[in-house]
């Protein structure tokens, strides 16, 4: 006999593999056993063949590649003994995989099948529901199962069950719930908990929106709930199905009572398994008695300080879908103080949460503020950049607030120093309304007084300027105020200078850039540094909302996916799927990096990109100052000149192109790559295009990316560019131009391409079908790839060009690698 | 569909069986073995037997080394599924007598074939030992 295929005993090759210290050995292990596998395949073993299949399968479920076994699945199927063929099917079930060819045939046949699903649904529908009839308890719960499964999806199945079985059904709870001991079917003093639960599931489905049926089952809820013994784990099984289905059906509001005080008996209970299901079913009975549910108040809140993670997510969601205009100031001020105590991991979930609440229901600016205030003091660190740019919105309209708003906010930082978020609104304000911190100006009652020198607020940015700790962002944004306070503090003028000098040699181009450029206009430019600092104009907070309104829903997403009619009125927003997509290792899903946040980083001057049509179309009706303000805040002077004309250039723009307008809203730096492309290149554009490869400019605005020659031969040339839109980093947009470079005009041009699976690729139409010749003219055509593999792989795109030439067809064709890393 | 997945896993986190009943690639099935396993491990007793990871609900069980582990959506009922985490042990220990890691790992066909009998396309299907165990012992008298 061959020495391969007598192999070992798949004993043996356990053992060897459990003896495995490393990985490297274990898969030392698993190659050699494939391989006397594969030979024995390759000789077409008989005798240990069954035996192969089963180290197949143990290799297979150690994650390792099996694919050369599958023919031997089908050989044992063939086999004559009973066993050879069983082993064989459930080889075939583990190790197939659905790229085989005969799982293709499978799914085409099924696909077939679902086609006609409304027709067979009929078919079925008799035969079901005489299965409901049957005593055997496994025909019993398939048979539900069969017909629970129609009733999704077909409404006529649905009706029919309705008429025709919710007697019997209920006659089968009423039985298996007043059965004898059954020993086969006993787990702890219950007949096949698992009968009852399908049962349930069955009668909620026809009892949800049918008052007839509600009724001809209230009798046997009333008994399960109440007669169900609630001290065994089965039990309680049965008394958590039992309270949906009451929550489900038509109103009864004696059995709603009942359901409502088991909830409170589970969430009384001590243990955690019980208490995580009774949440979860609050969740689900807010809908239907808001009331019940608010008294559990404060043992919810309590739920939301446990300290097992699953139970927090659940009560704290829970207490989210609870908080209302009369309980919102005592919700938030238990929540905020539990952040103090809360672990690290929880901050996020519970900051994001408690921020939406905030939002949602703040009725005065001060409480607003203050709320704020101190969450950004205790998690500023876990706040998303959305929260605090919308809280300097309604700091700079809160006008009488301004005064207590700075010197709270010099207070918190004092001790949060660490919290970058709150450093940043506390260093923007203190530019704004440093003379309002020094003068106390605008003191409310509830105030103490401070006294708080000129210099001691230069401090407060010097230190946040110099902390390592300090993003680029912060420090710009110090720089802003450093300059602001230069103005509203002569005395402090020289040494702000100073300080301001001090980054004249940062490596960061954005920070030299700026240090040179206020320094100069501390130096040289005194007469009119008092016009070009004056406060920022109130932010329209209408605008404002109204541009995140669309990531604001994403930034909070609820687990359940589906639409539950919140109490407090507000319809929620189904979680997009990119969440989903997003969250694929944590409970705290990450919020897509935000398509607003750019608003107010232009604003304020701290967008790192050349940006000036964005700041320019918003505020170009205001005084010159305002302009010139922003321009300065923008800070590049080669572009000064030129980006006025590229706001003349972009508006004309906007007349042409009406979506290019959207484009130019979101991500700034875009439209001057986009005109100069169709503009073929002015000089001035050039100037800002000089920018664009700005290595900063990775921020929250959406990266820029060079375009590129994507193909090019000796009679036409391609030149892709780039763009994203914002919020969705998977996707891009391409604009491709094509140029013909030989004396001949091509006609019938069509461009084509493919792209591999993880990508998605949508063209759009051509802007013409004919190229002139000799670069007289181009053709453009854009097209959106989304990449499934964000992040992990990059574009690919193979490329067909076919035109006539005279009447001749010429075909080209090319595989397109250079594309800009990242996209 | 209720069940998506059953996996057992010992405490060295090392798959010892492991039941899909949706597509997965065989990549895609060892990153989520490995952040489920990392994060039920991470649980001590009092917490309870839930977790939610991605779009899944894990219900899970420790019997000494070995951890059993259900992964269902979100409309099954957590409770019924601990129970049936159970059940499956006790048919398991009636079918080996005091069943342990090394019965499921040296008797991995038998170990499905149980499962198949009690779990149809992710629903459960059987419920009772005797009627789960009948074919199984049949085919060790045939053999």
């Amino acid at each position: 006999m061959n020495p391969f295929s007598s192999g070992t005993r798949l004993r043996d090759m356990i053992r060897a593999i459990r003896a495995c210290k490393t990985a490297a050995e274990e898969r030392a292990v698993v190659r050699k056993e494939s391989a006397a596998i594969r030979a024995a395949v390759g000789e077409s073993d008989n005798e240990y063949r069954h035996r192969n299949l089963a180290k197949l399968m143990f290799i297979h479920m150690l994650g390792y590649p099996t694919h050369f076994g599958q023919m031997e699945c089908l050989k044992l199927i063939a086999a004559s003994g009973f066993p050879e063929k069983r082993i064989g099917y459930l080889g075939l079930m583990l190790l197939l995989d659905e790229r085989q060819e005969v799982l293709m045939l499978a799914a085409l046949c099924s696909i077939r099948i679902i086609k006609k699903v409304p027709d067979l649904a009929e078919n079925f529908m008799n035969p079901a529901a005489s299965l409901l009839k049957e005593k055997h308890h496994g025909v019993l719960l398939t048979g539900l199962q069969l017909c629970t499964d129609l009733c999704k999806v077909s409404e006529e199945a649905l009706e029919y069950f309705r008429k025709k079985c919710t007697e019997s059904v209920v006659k089968a709870l009423k039985d298996v719930a007043n059965s004898p001991y059954a020993p086969e079917y006993d787990i702890s003093g219950i007949t096949d908990p698992f009968l009852h639960i399908r049962l349930l599931r069955f009668l909620r489905i026809l009892g949800h929106g049918d008052a007839d049926a509600s009724d001809c089952m209230n009798d046997i809820l009333a008994q399960v709930a109440t007669k169900t013994e609630s001290n065994k784990n089965a039990g309680n099984a049965i008394l958590y199905e039992c309270v949906e289905t009451i929550m489900s059906i038509e109103d009864n509001s004696g059995l709603r009572v009942l359901a409502i005080n088991i909830l409170g008996r589970f969430l009384s209970n001590r243990d955690n398994n019980i208490r995580y299901v009774a949440l979860n079913m609050l969740m689900r009975a807010i809908t239907v008695d808001a009331q019940a549910v608010q008294r559990h108040r404060a043992t919810i809140l309590e739920c939301v300080k446990d300290s097992d993670a699953s139970i927090r997510k659940r009560a704290l969601e829970l207490l989210y879908l609870l908080v209302n205009e009369s309980n919102v100031k005592s919700l938030t001020k238990e929540l905020v103080e539990h952040l103090e105590v809360s672990e690290q991991e929880f901050k996020g979930d519970l900051t994001a949460k408690i921020c939406s609440i905030i939002e949602k229901f703040s009725t005065e600016k001060i409480w607003y503020i203050d709320q704020m205030l101190k969450v950004l003091s205790e998690a500023g660190n876990f706040v998303k950049d959305e929260v605090w740019h919308a809280l300097i919105v309604v700091i700079s309209n809160a006008s009488n607030l301004h005064g207590y708003t700075v010197r709270s906010l010099y207070k918190a930082v004092q001790t949060s120093g660490e919290q970058e978020s709150l450093v940043r609104v506390a260093v923007w304000c203190i530019g704004e309304y440093g003379e309002m911190l020094v003068n106390s100006t605008g003191m409310l009652d509830i105030e103490e007084p401070i006294t708080v020198t000129e210099s001691d607020a230069v401090d407060v940015i010097e230190i946040s300027l110099k902390n390592h700790t300090s993003d680029l962002t912060t420090r710009a944004m110090c720089l802003i105020a450093l300059l602001k306070l230069s103005s509203r503090f002569p005395a402090c003028s020289q040494r702000i200078k100073d300080i301001v000098v001090q980054n004249k040699g940062s490596l960061v181009l954005e920070l030299q850039q700026r240090s040179i450029e206020f320094n100069s206009i501390i130096e040289k430019h005194q007469n009119i540094r008092s016009l070009l600092v004056e406060r920022m104009p109130v932010l329209d907070e209408a605008t404002y909302s109204g541009r995140r309104a669309g990531s604001l829903s994403a930034t909070i997403p609820t687990s359940n996916g589906a639409a539950i009619n919140l109490p407090n009125g507000v319809a929620k927003p189904t979680a997009p799927p990119l969440v989903d997509l997003l969250d694929l290792s944590s409970d705290d899903a990450p919020a897509p990096s935000s398509s607003g946040s750019g608003f107010l980083h232009d604003l304020l001057g701290v967008d790192l990109s050349p940006a000036p049509s964005q700041s320019g179309t918003s505020q170009a009706q205001k005084s010159g100052t305002d302009v010139l303000l922003d321009l300065l805040s923008i800070g590049t002077p080669p572009a000064q000149s030129s980006s006025f004309s590229s706001d003349i250039l972009s508006t004309s723009q906007d007349n042409t192109t009406s979506s290019g307008n959207l484009q130019r809203l979101s991500s700034p730096s875009m439209p001057s790559a986009q005109i100069s492309s169709a503009a073929g290149g002015s000089p001035i554009m050039d100037l800002l295009d000089g920018f664009a490869p700005n290595p900063a400019t990775s921020d929250a605005n959406g990266p820029v990316y060079p375009s590129v020659v994507a193909f090019e031969s000796s009679s036409l040339k391609i030149l892709f560019n780039f763009s994203k839109p914002p919020g969705n980093p998977q996707t891009t947009t391409i604009q491709a131009t094509f140029t013909n470079k030989s004396p001949n005009t091509f006609t019938d041009f069509i461009f084509q391409a493919a792209v591999p699976k993880f990508l998605q690729l949508h063209l759009d139409p051509a802007s013409s079908n004919t190229l002139p010749e000799s670069g007289n003219g181009s053709i453009t055509q854009d097209m959106r790839v989304t990449n499934s593999q964000h992040g992990k792989k990059s574009l690919v795109m193979r490329i067909r060009i076919s035109y006539k030439v005279d009447s001749k067809d010429i075909l080209e064709e090319g595989q397109i690698n250079n594309f800009p890393r990242g996209l | 569909m209720g069940i998506r997945f059953i996996l057992m896993v010992n405490k060295q986190g090392q798959t010892r069986l492991a039941q899909y009943y949706e597509y997965l690639t065989i990549e895609e099935r060892r990153a989520l073995e490995g952040e489920i396993v990392r994060k039920c491990l991470a649980r001590n007793e009092q917490q309870c037997s839930f977790v939610e990871h991605r779009n899944y609900k894990i219900v899970y069980r420790r019997y000494a080394s070995l951890f059993f582990l259900v992964g269902v959506d979100n409309e099954e009922n957590e409770l019924a599924i601990l129970e049936f985490i159970h059940l499956l042990v006790e048919t398991m220990d009636r079918h080996f007598g005091n069943v342990c890691e090394l019965d499921i790992m040296f008797h991995l066909e038998k170990a499905h074939f149980m499962l198949e009998e009690m779990v149809m396309n992710g629903c459960i299907i059987e419920t009772s030992k005797a009627n789960i165990l009948a074919p199984i012992q049949l085919m060790d008298k045939a053999s």
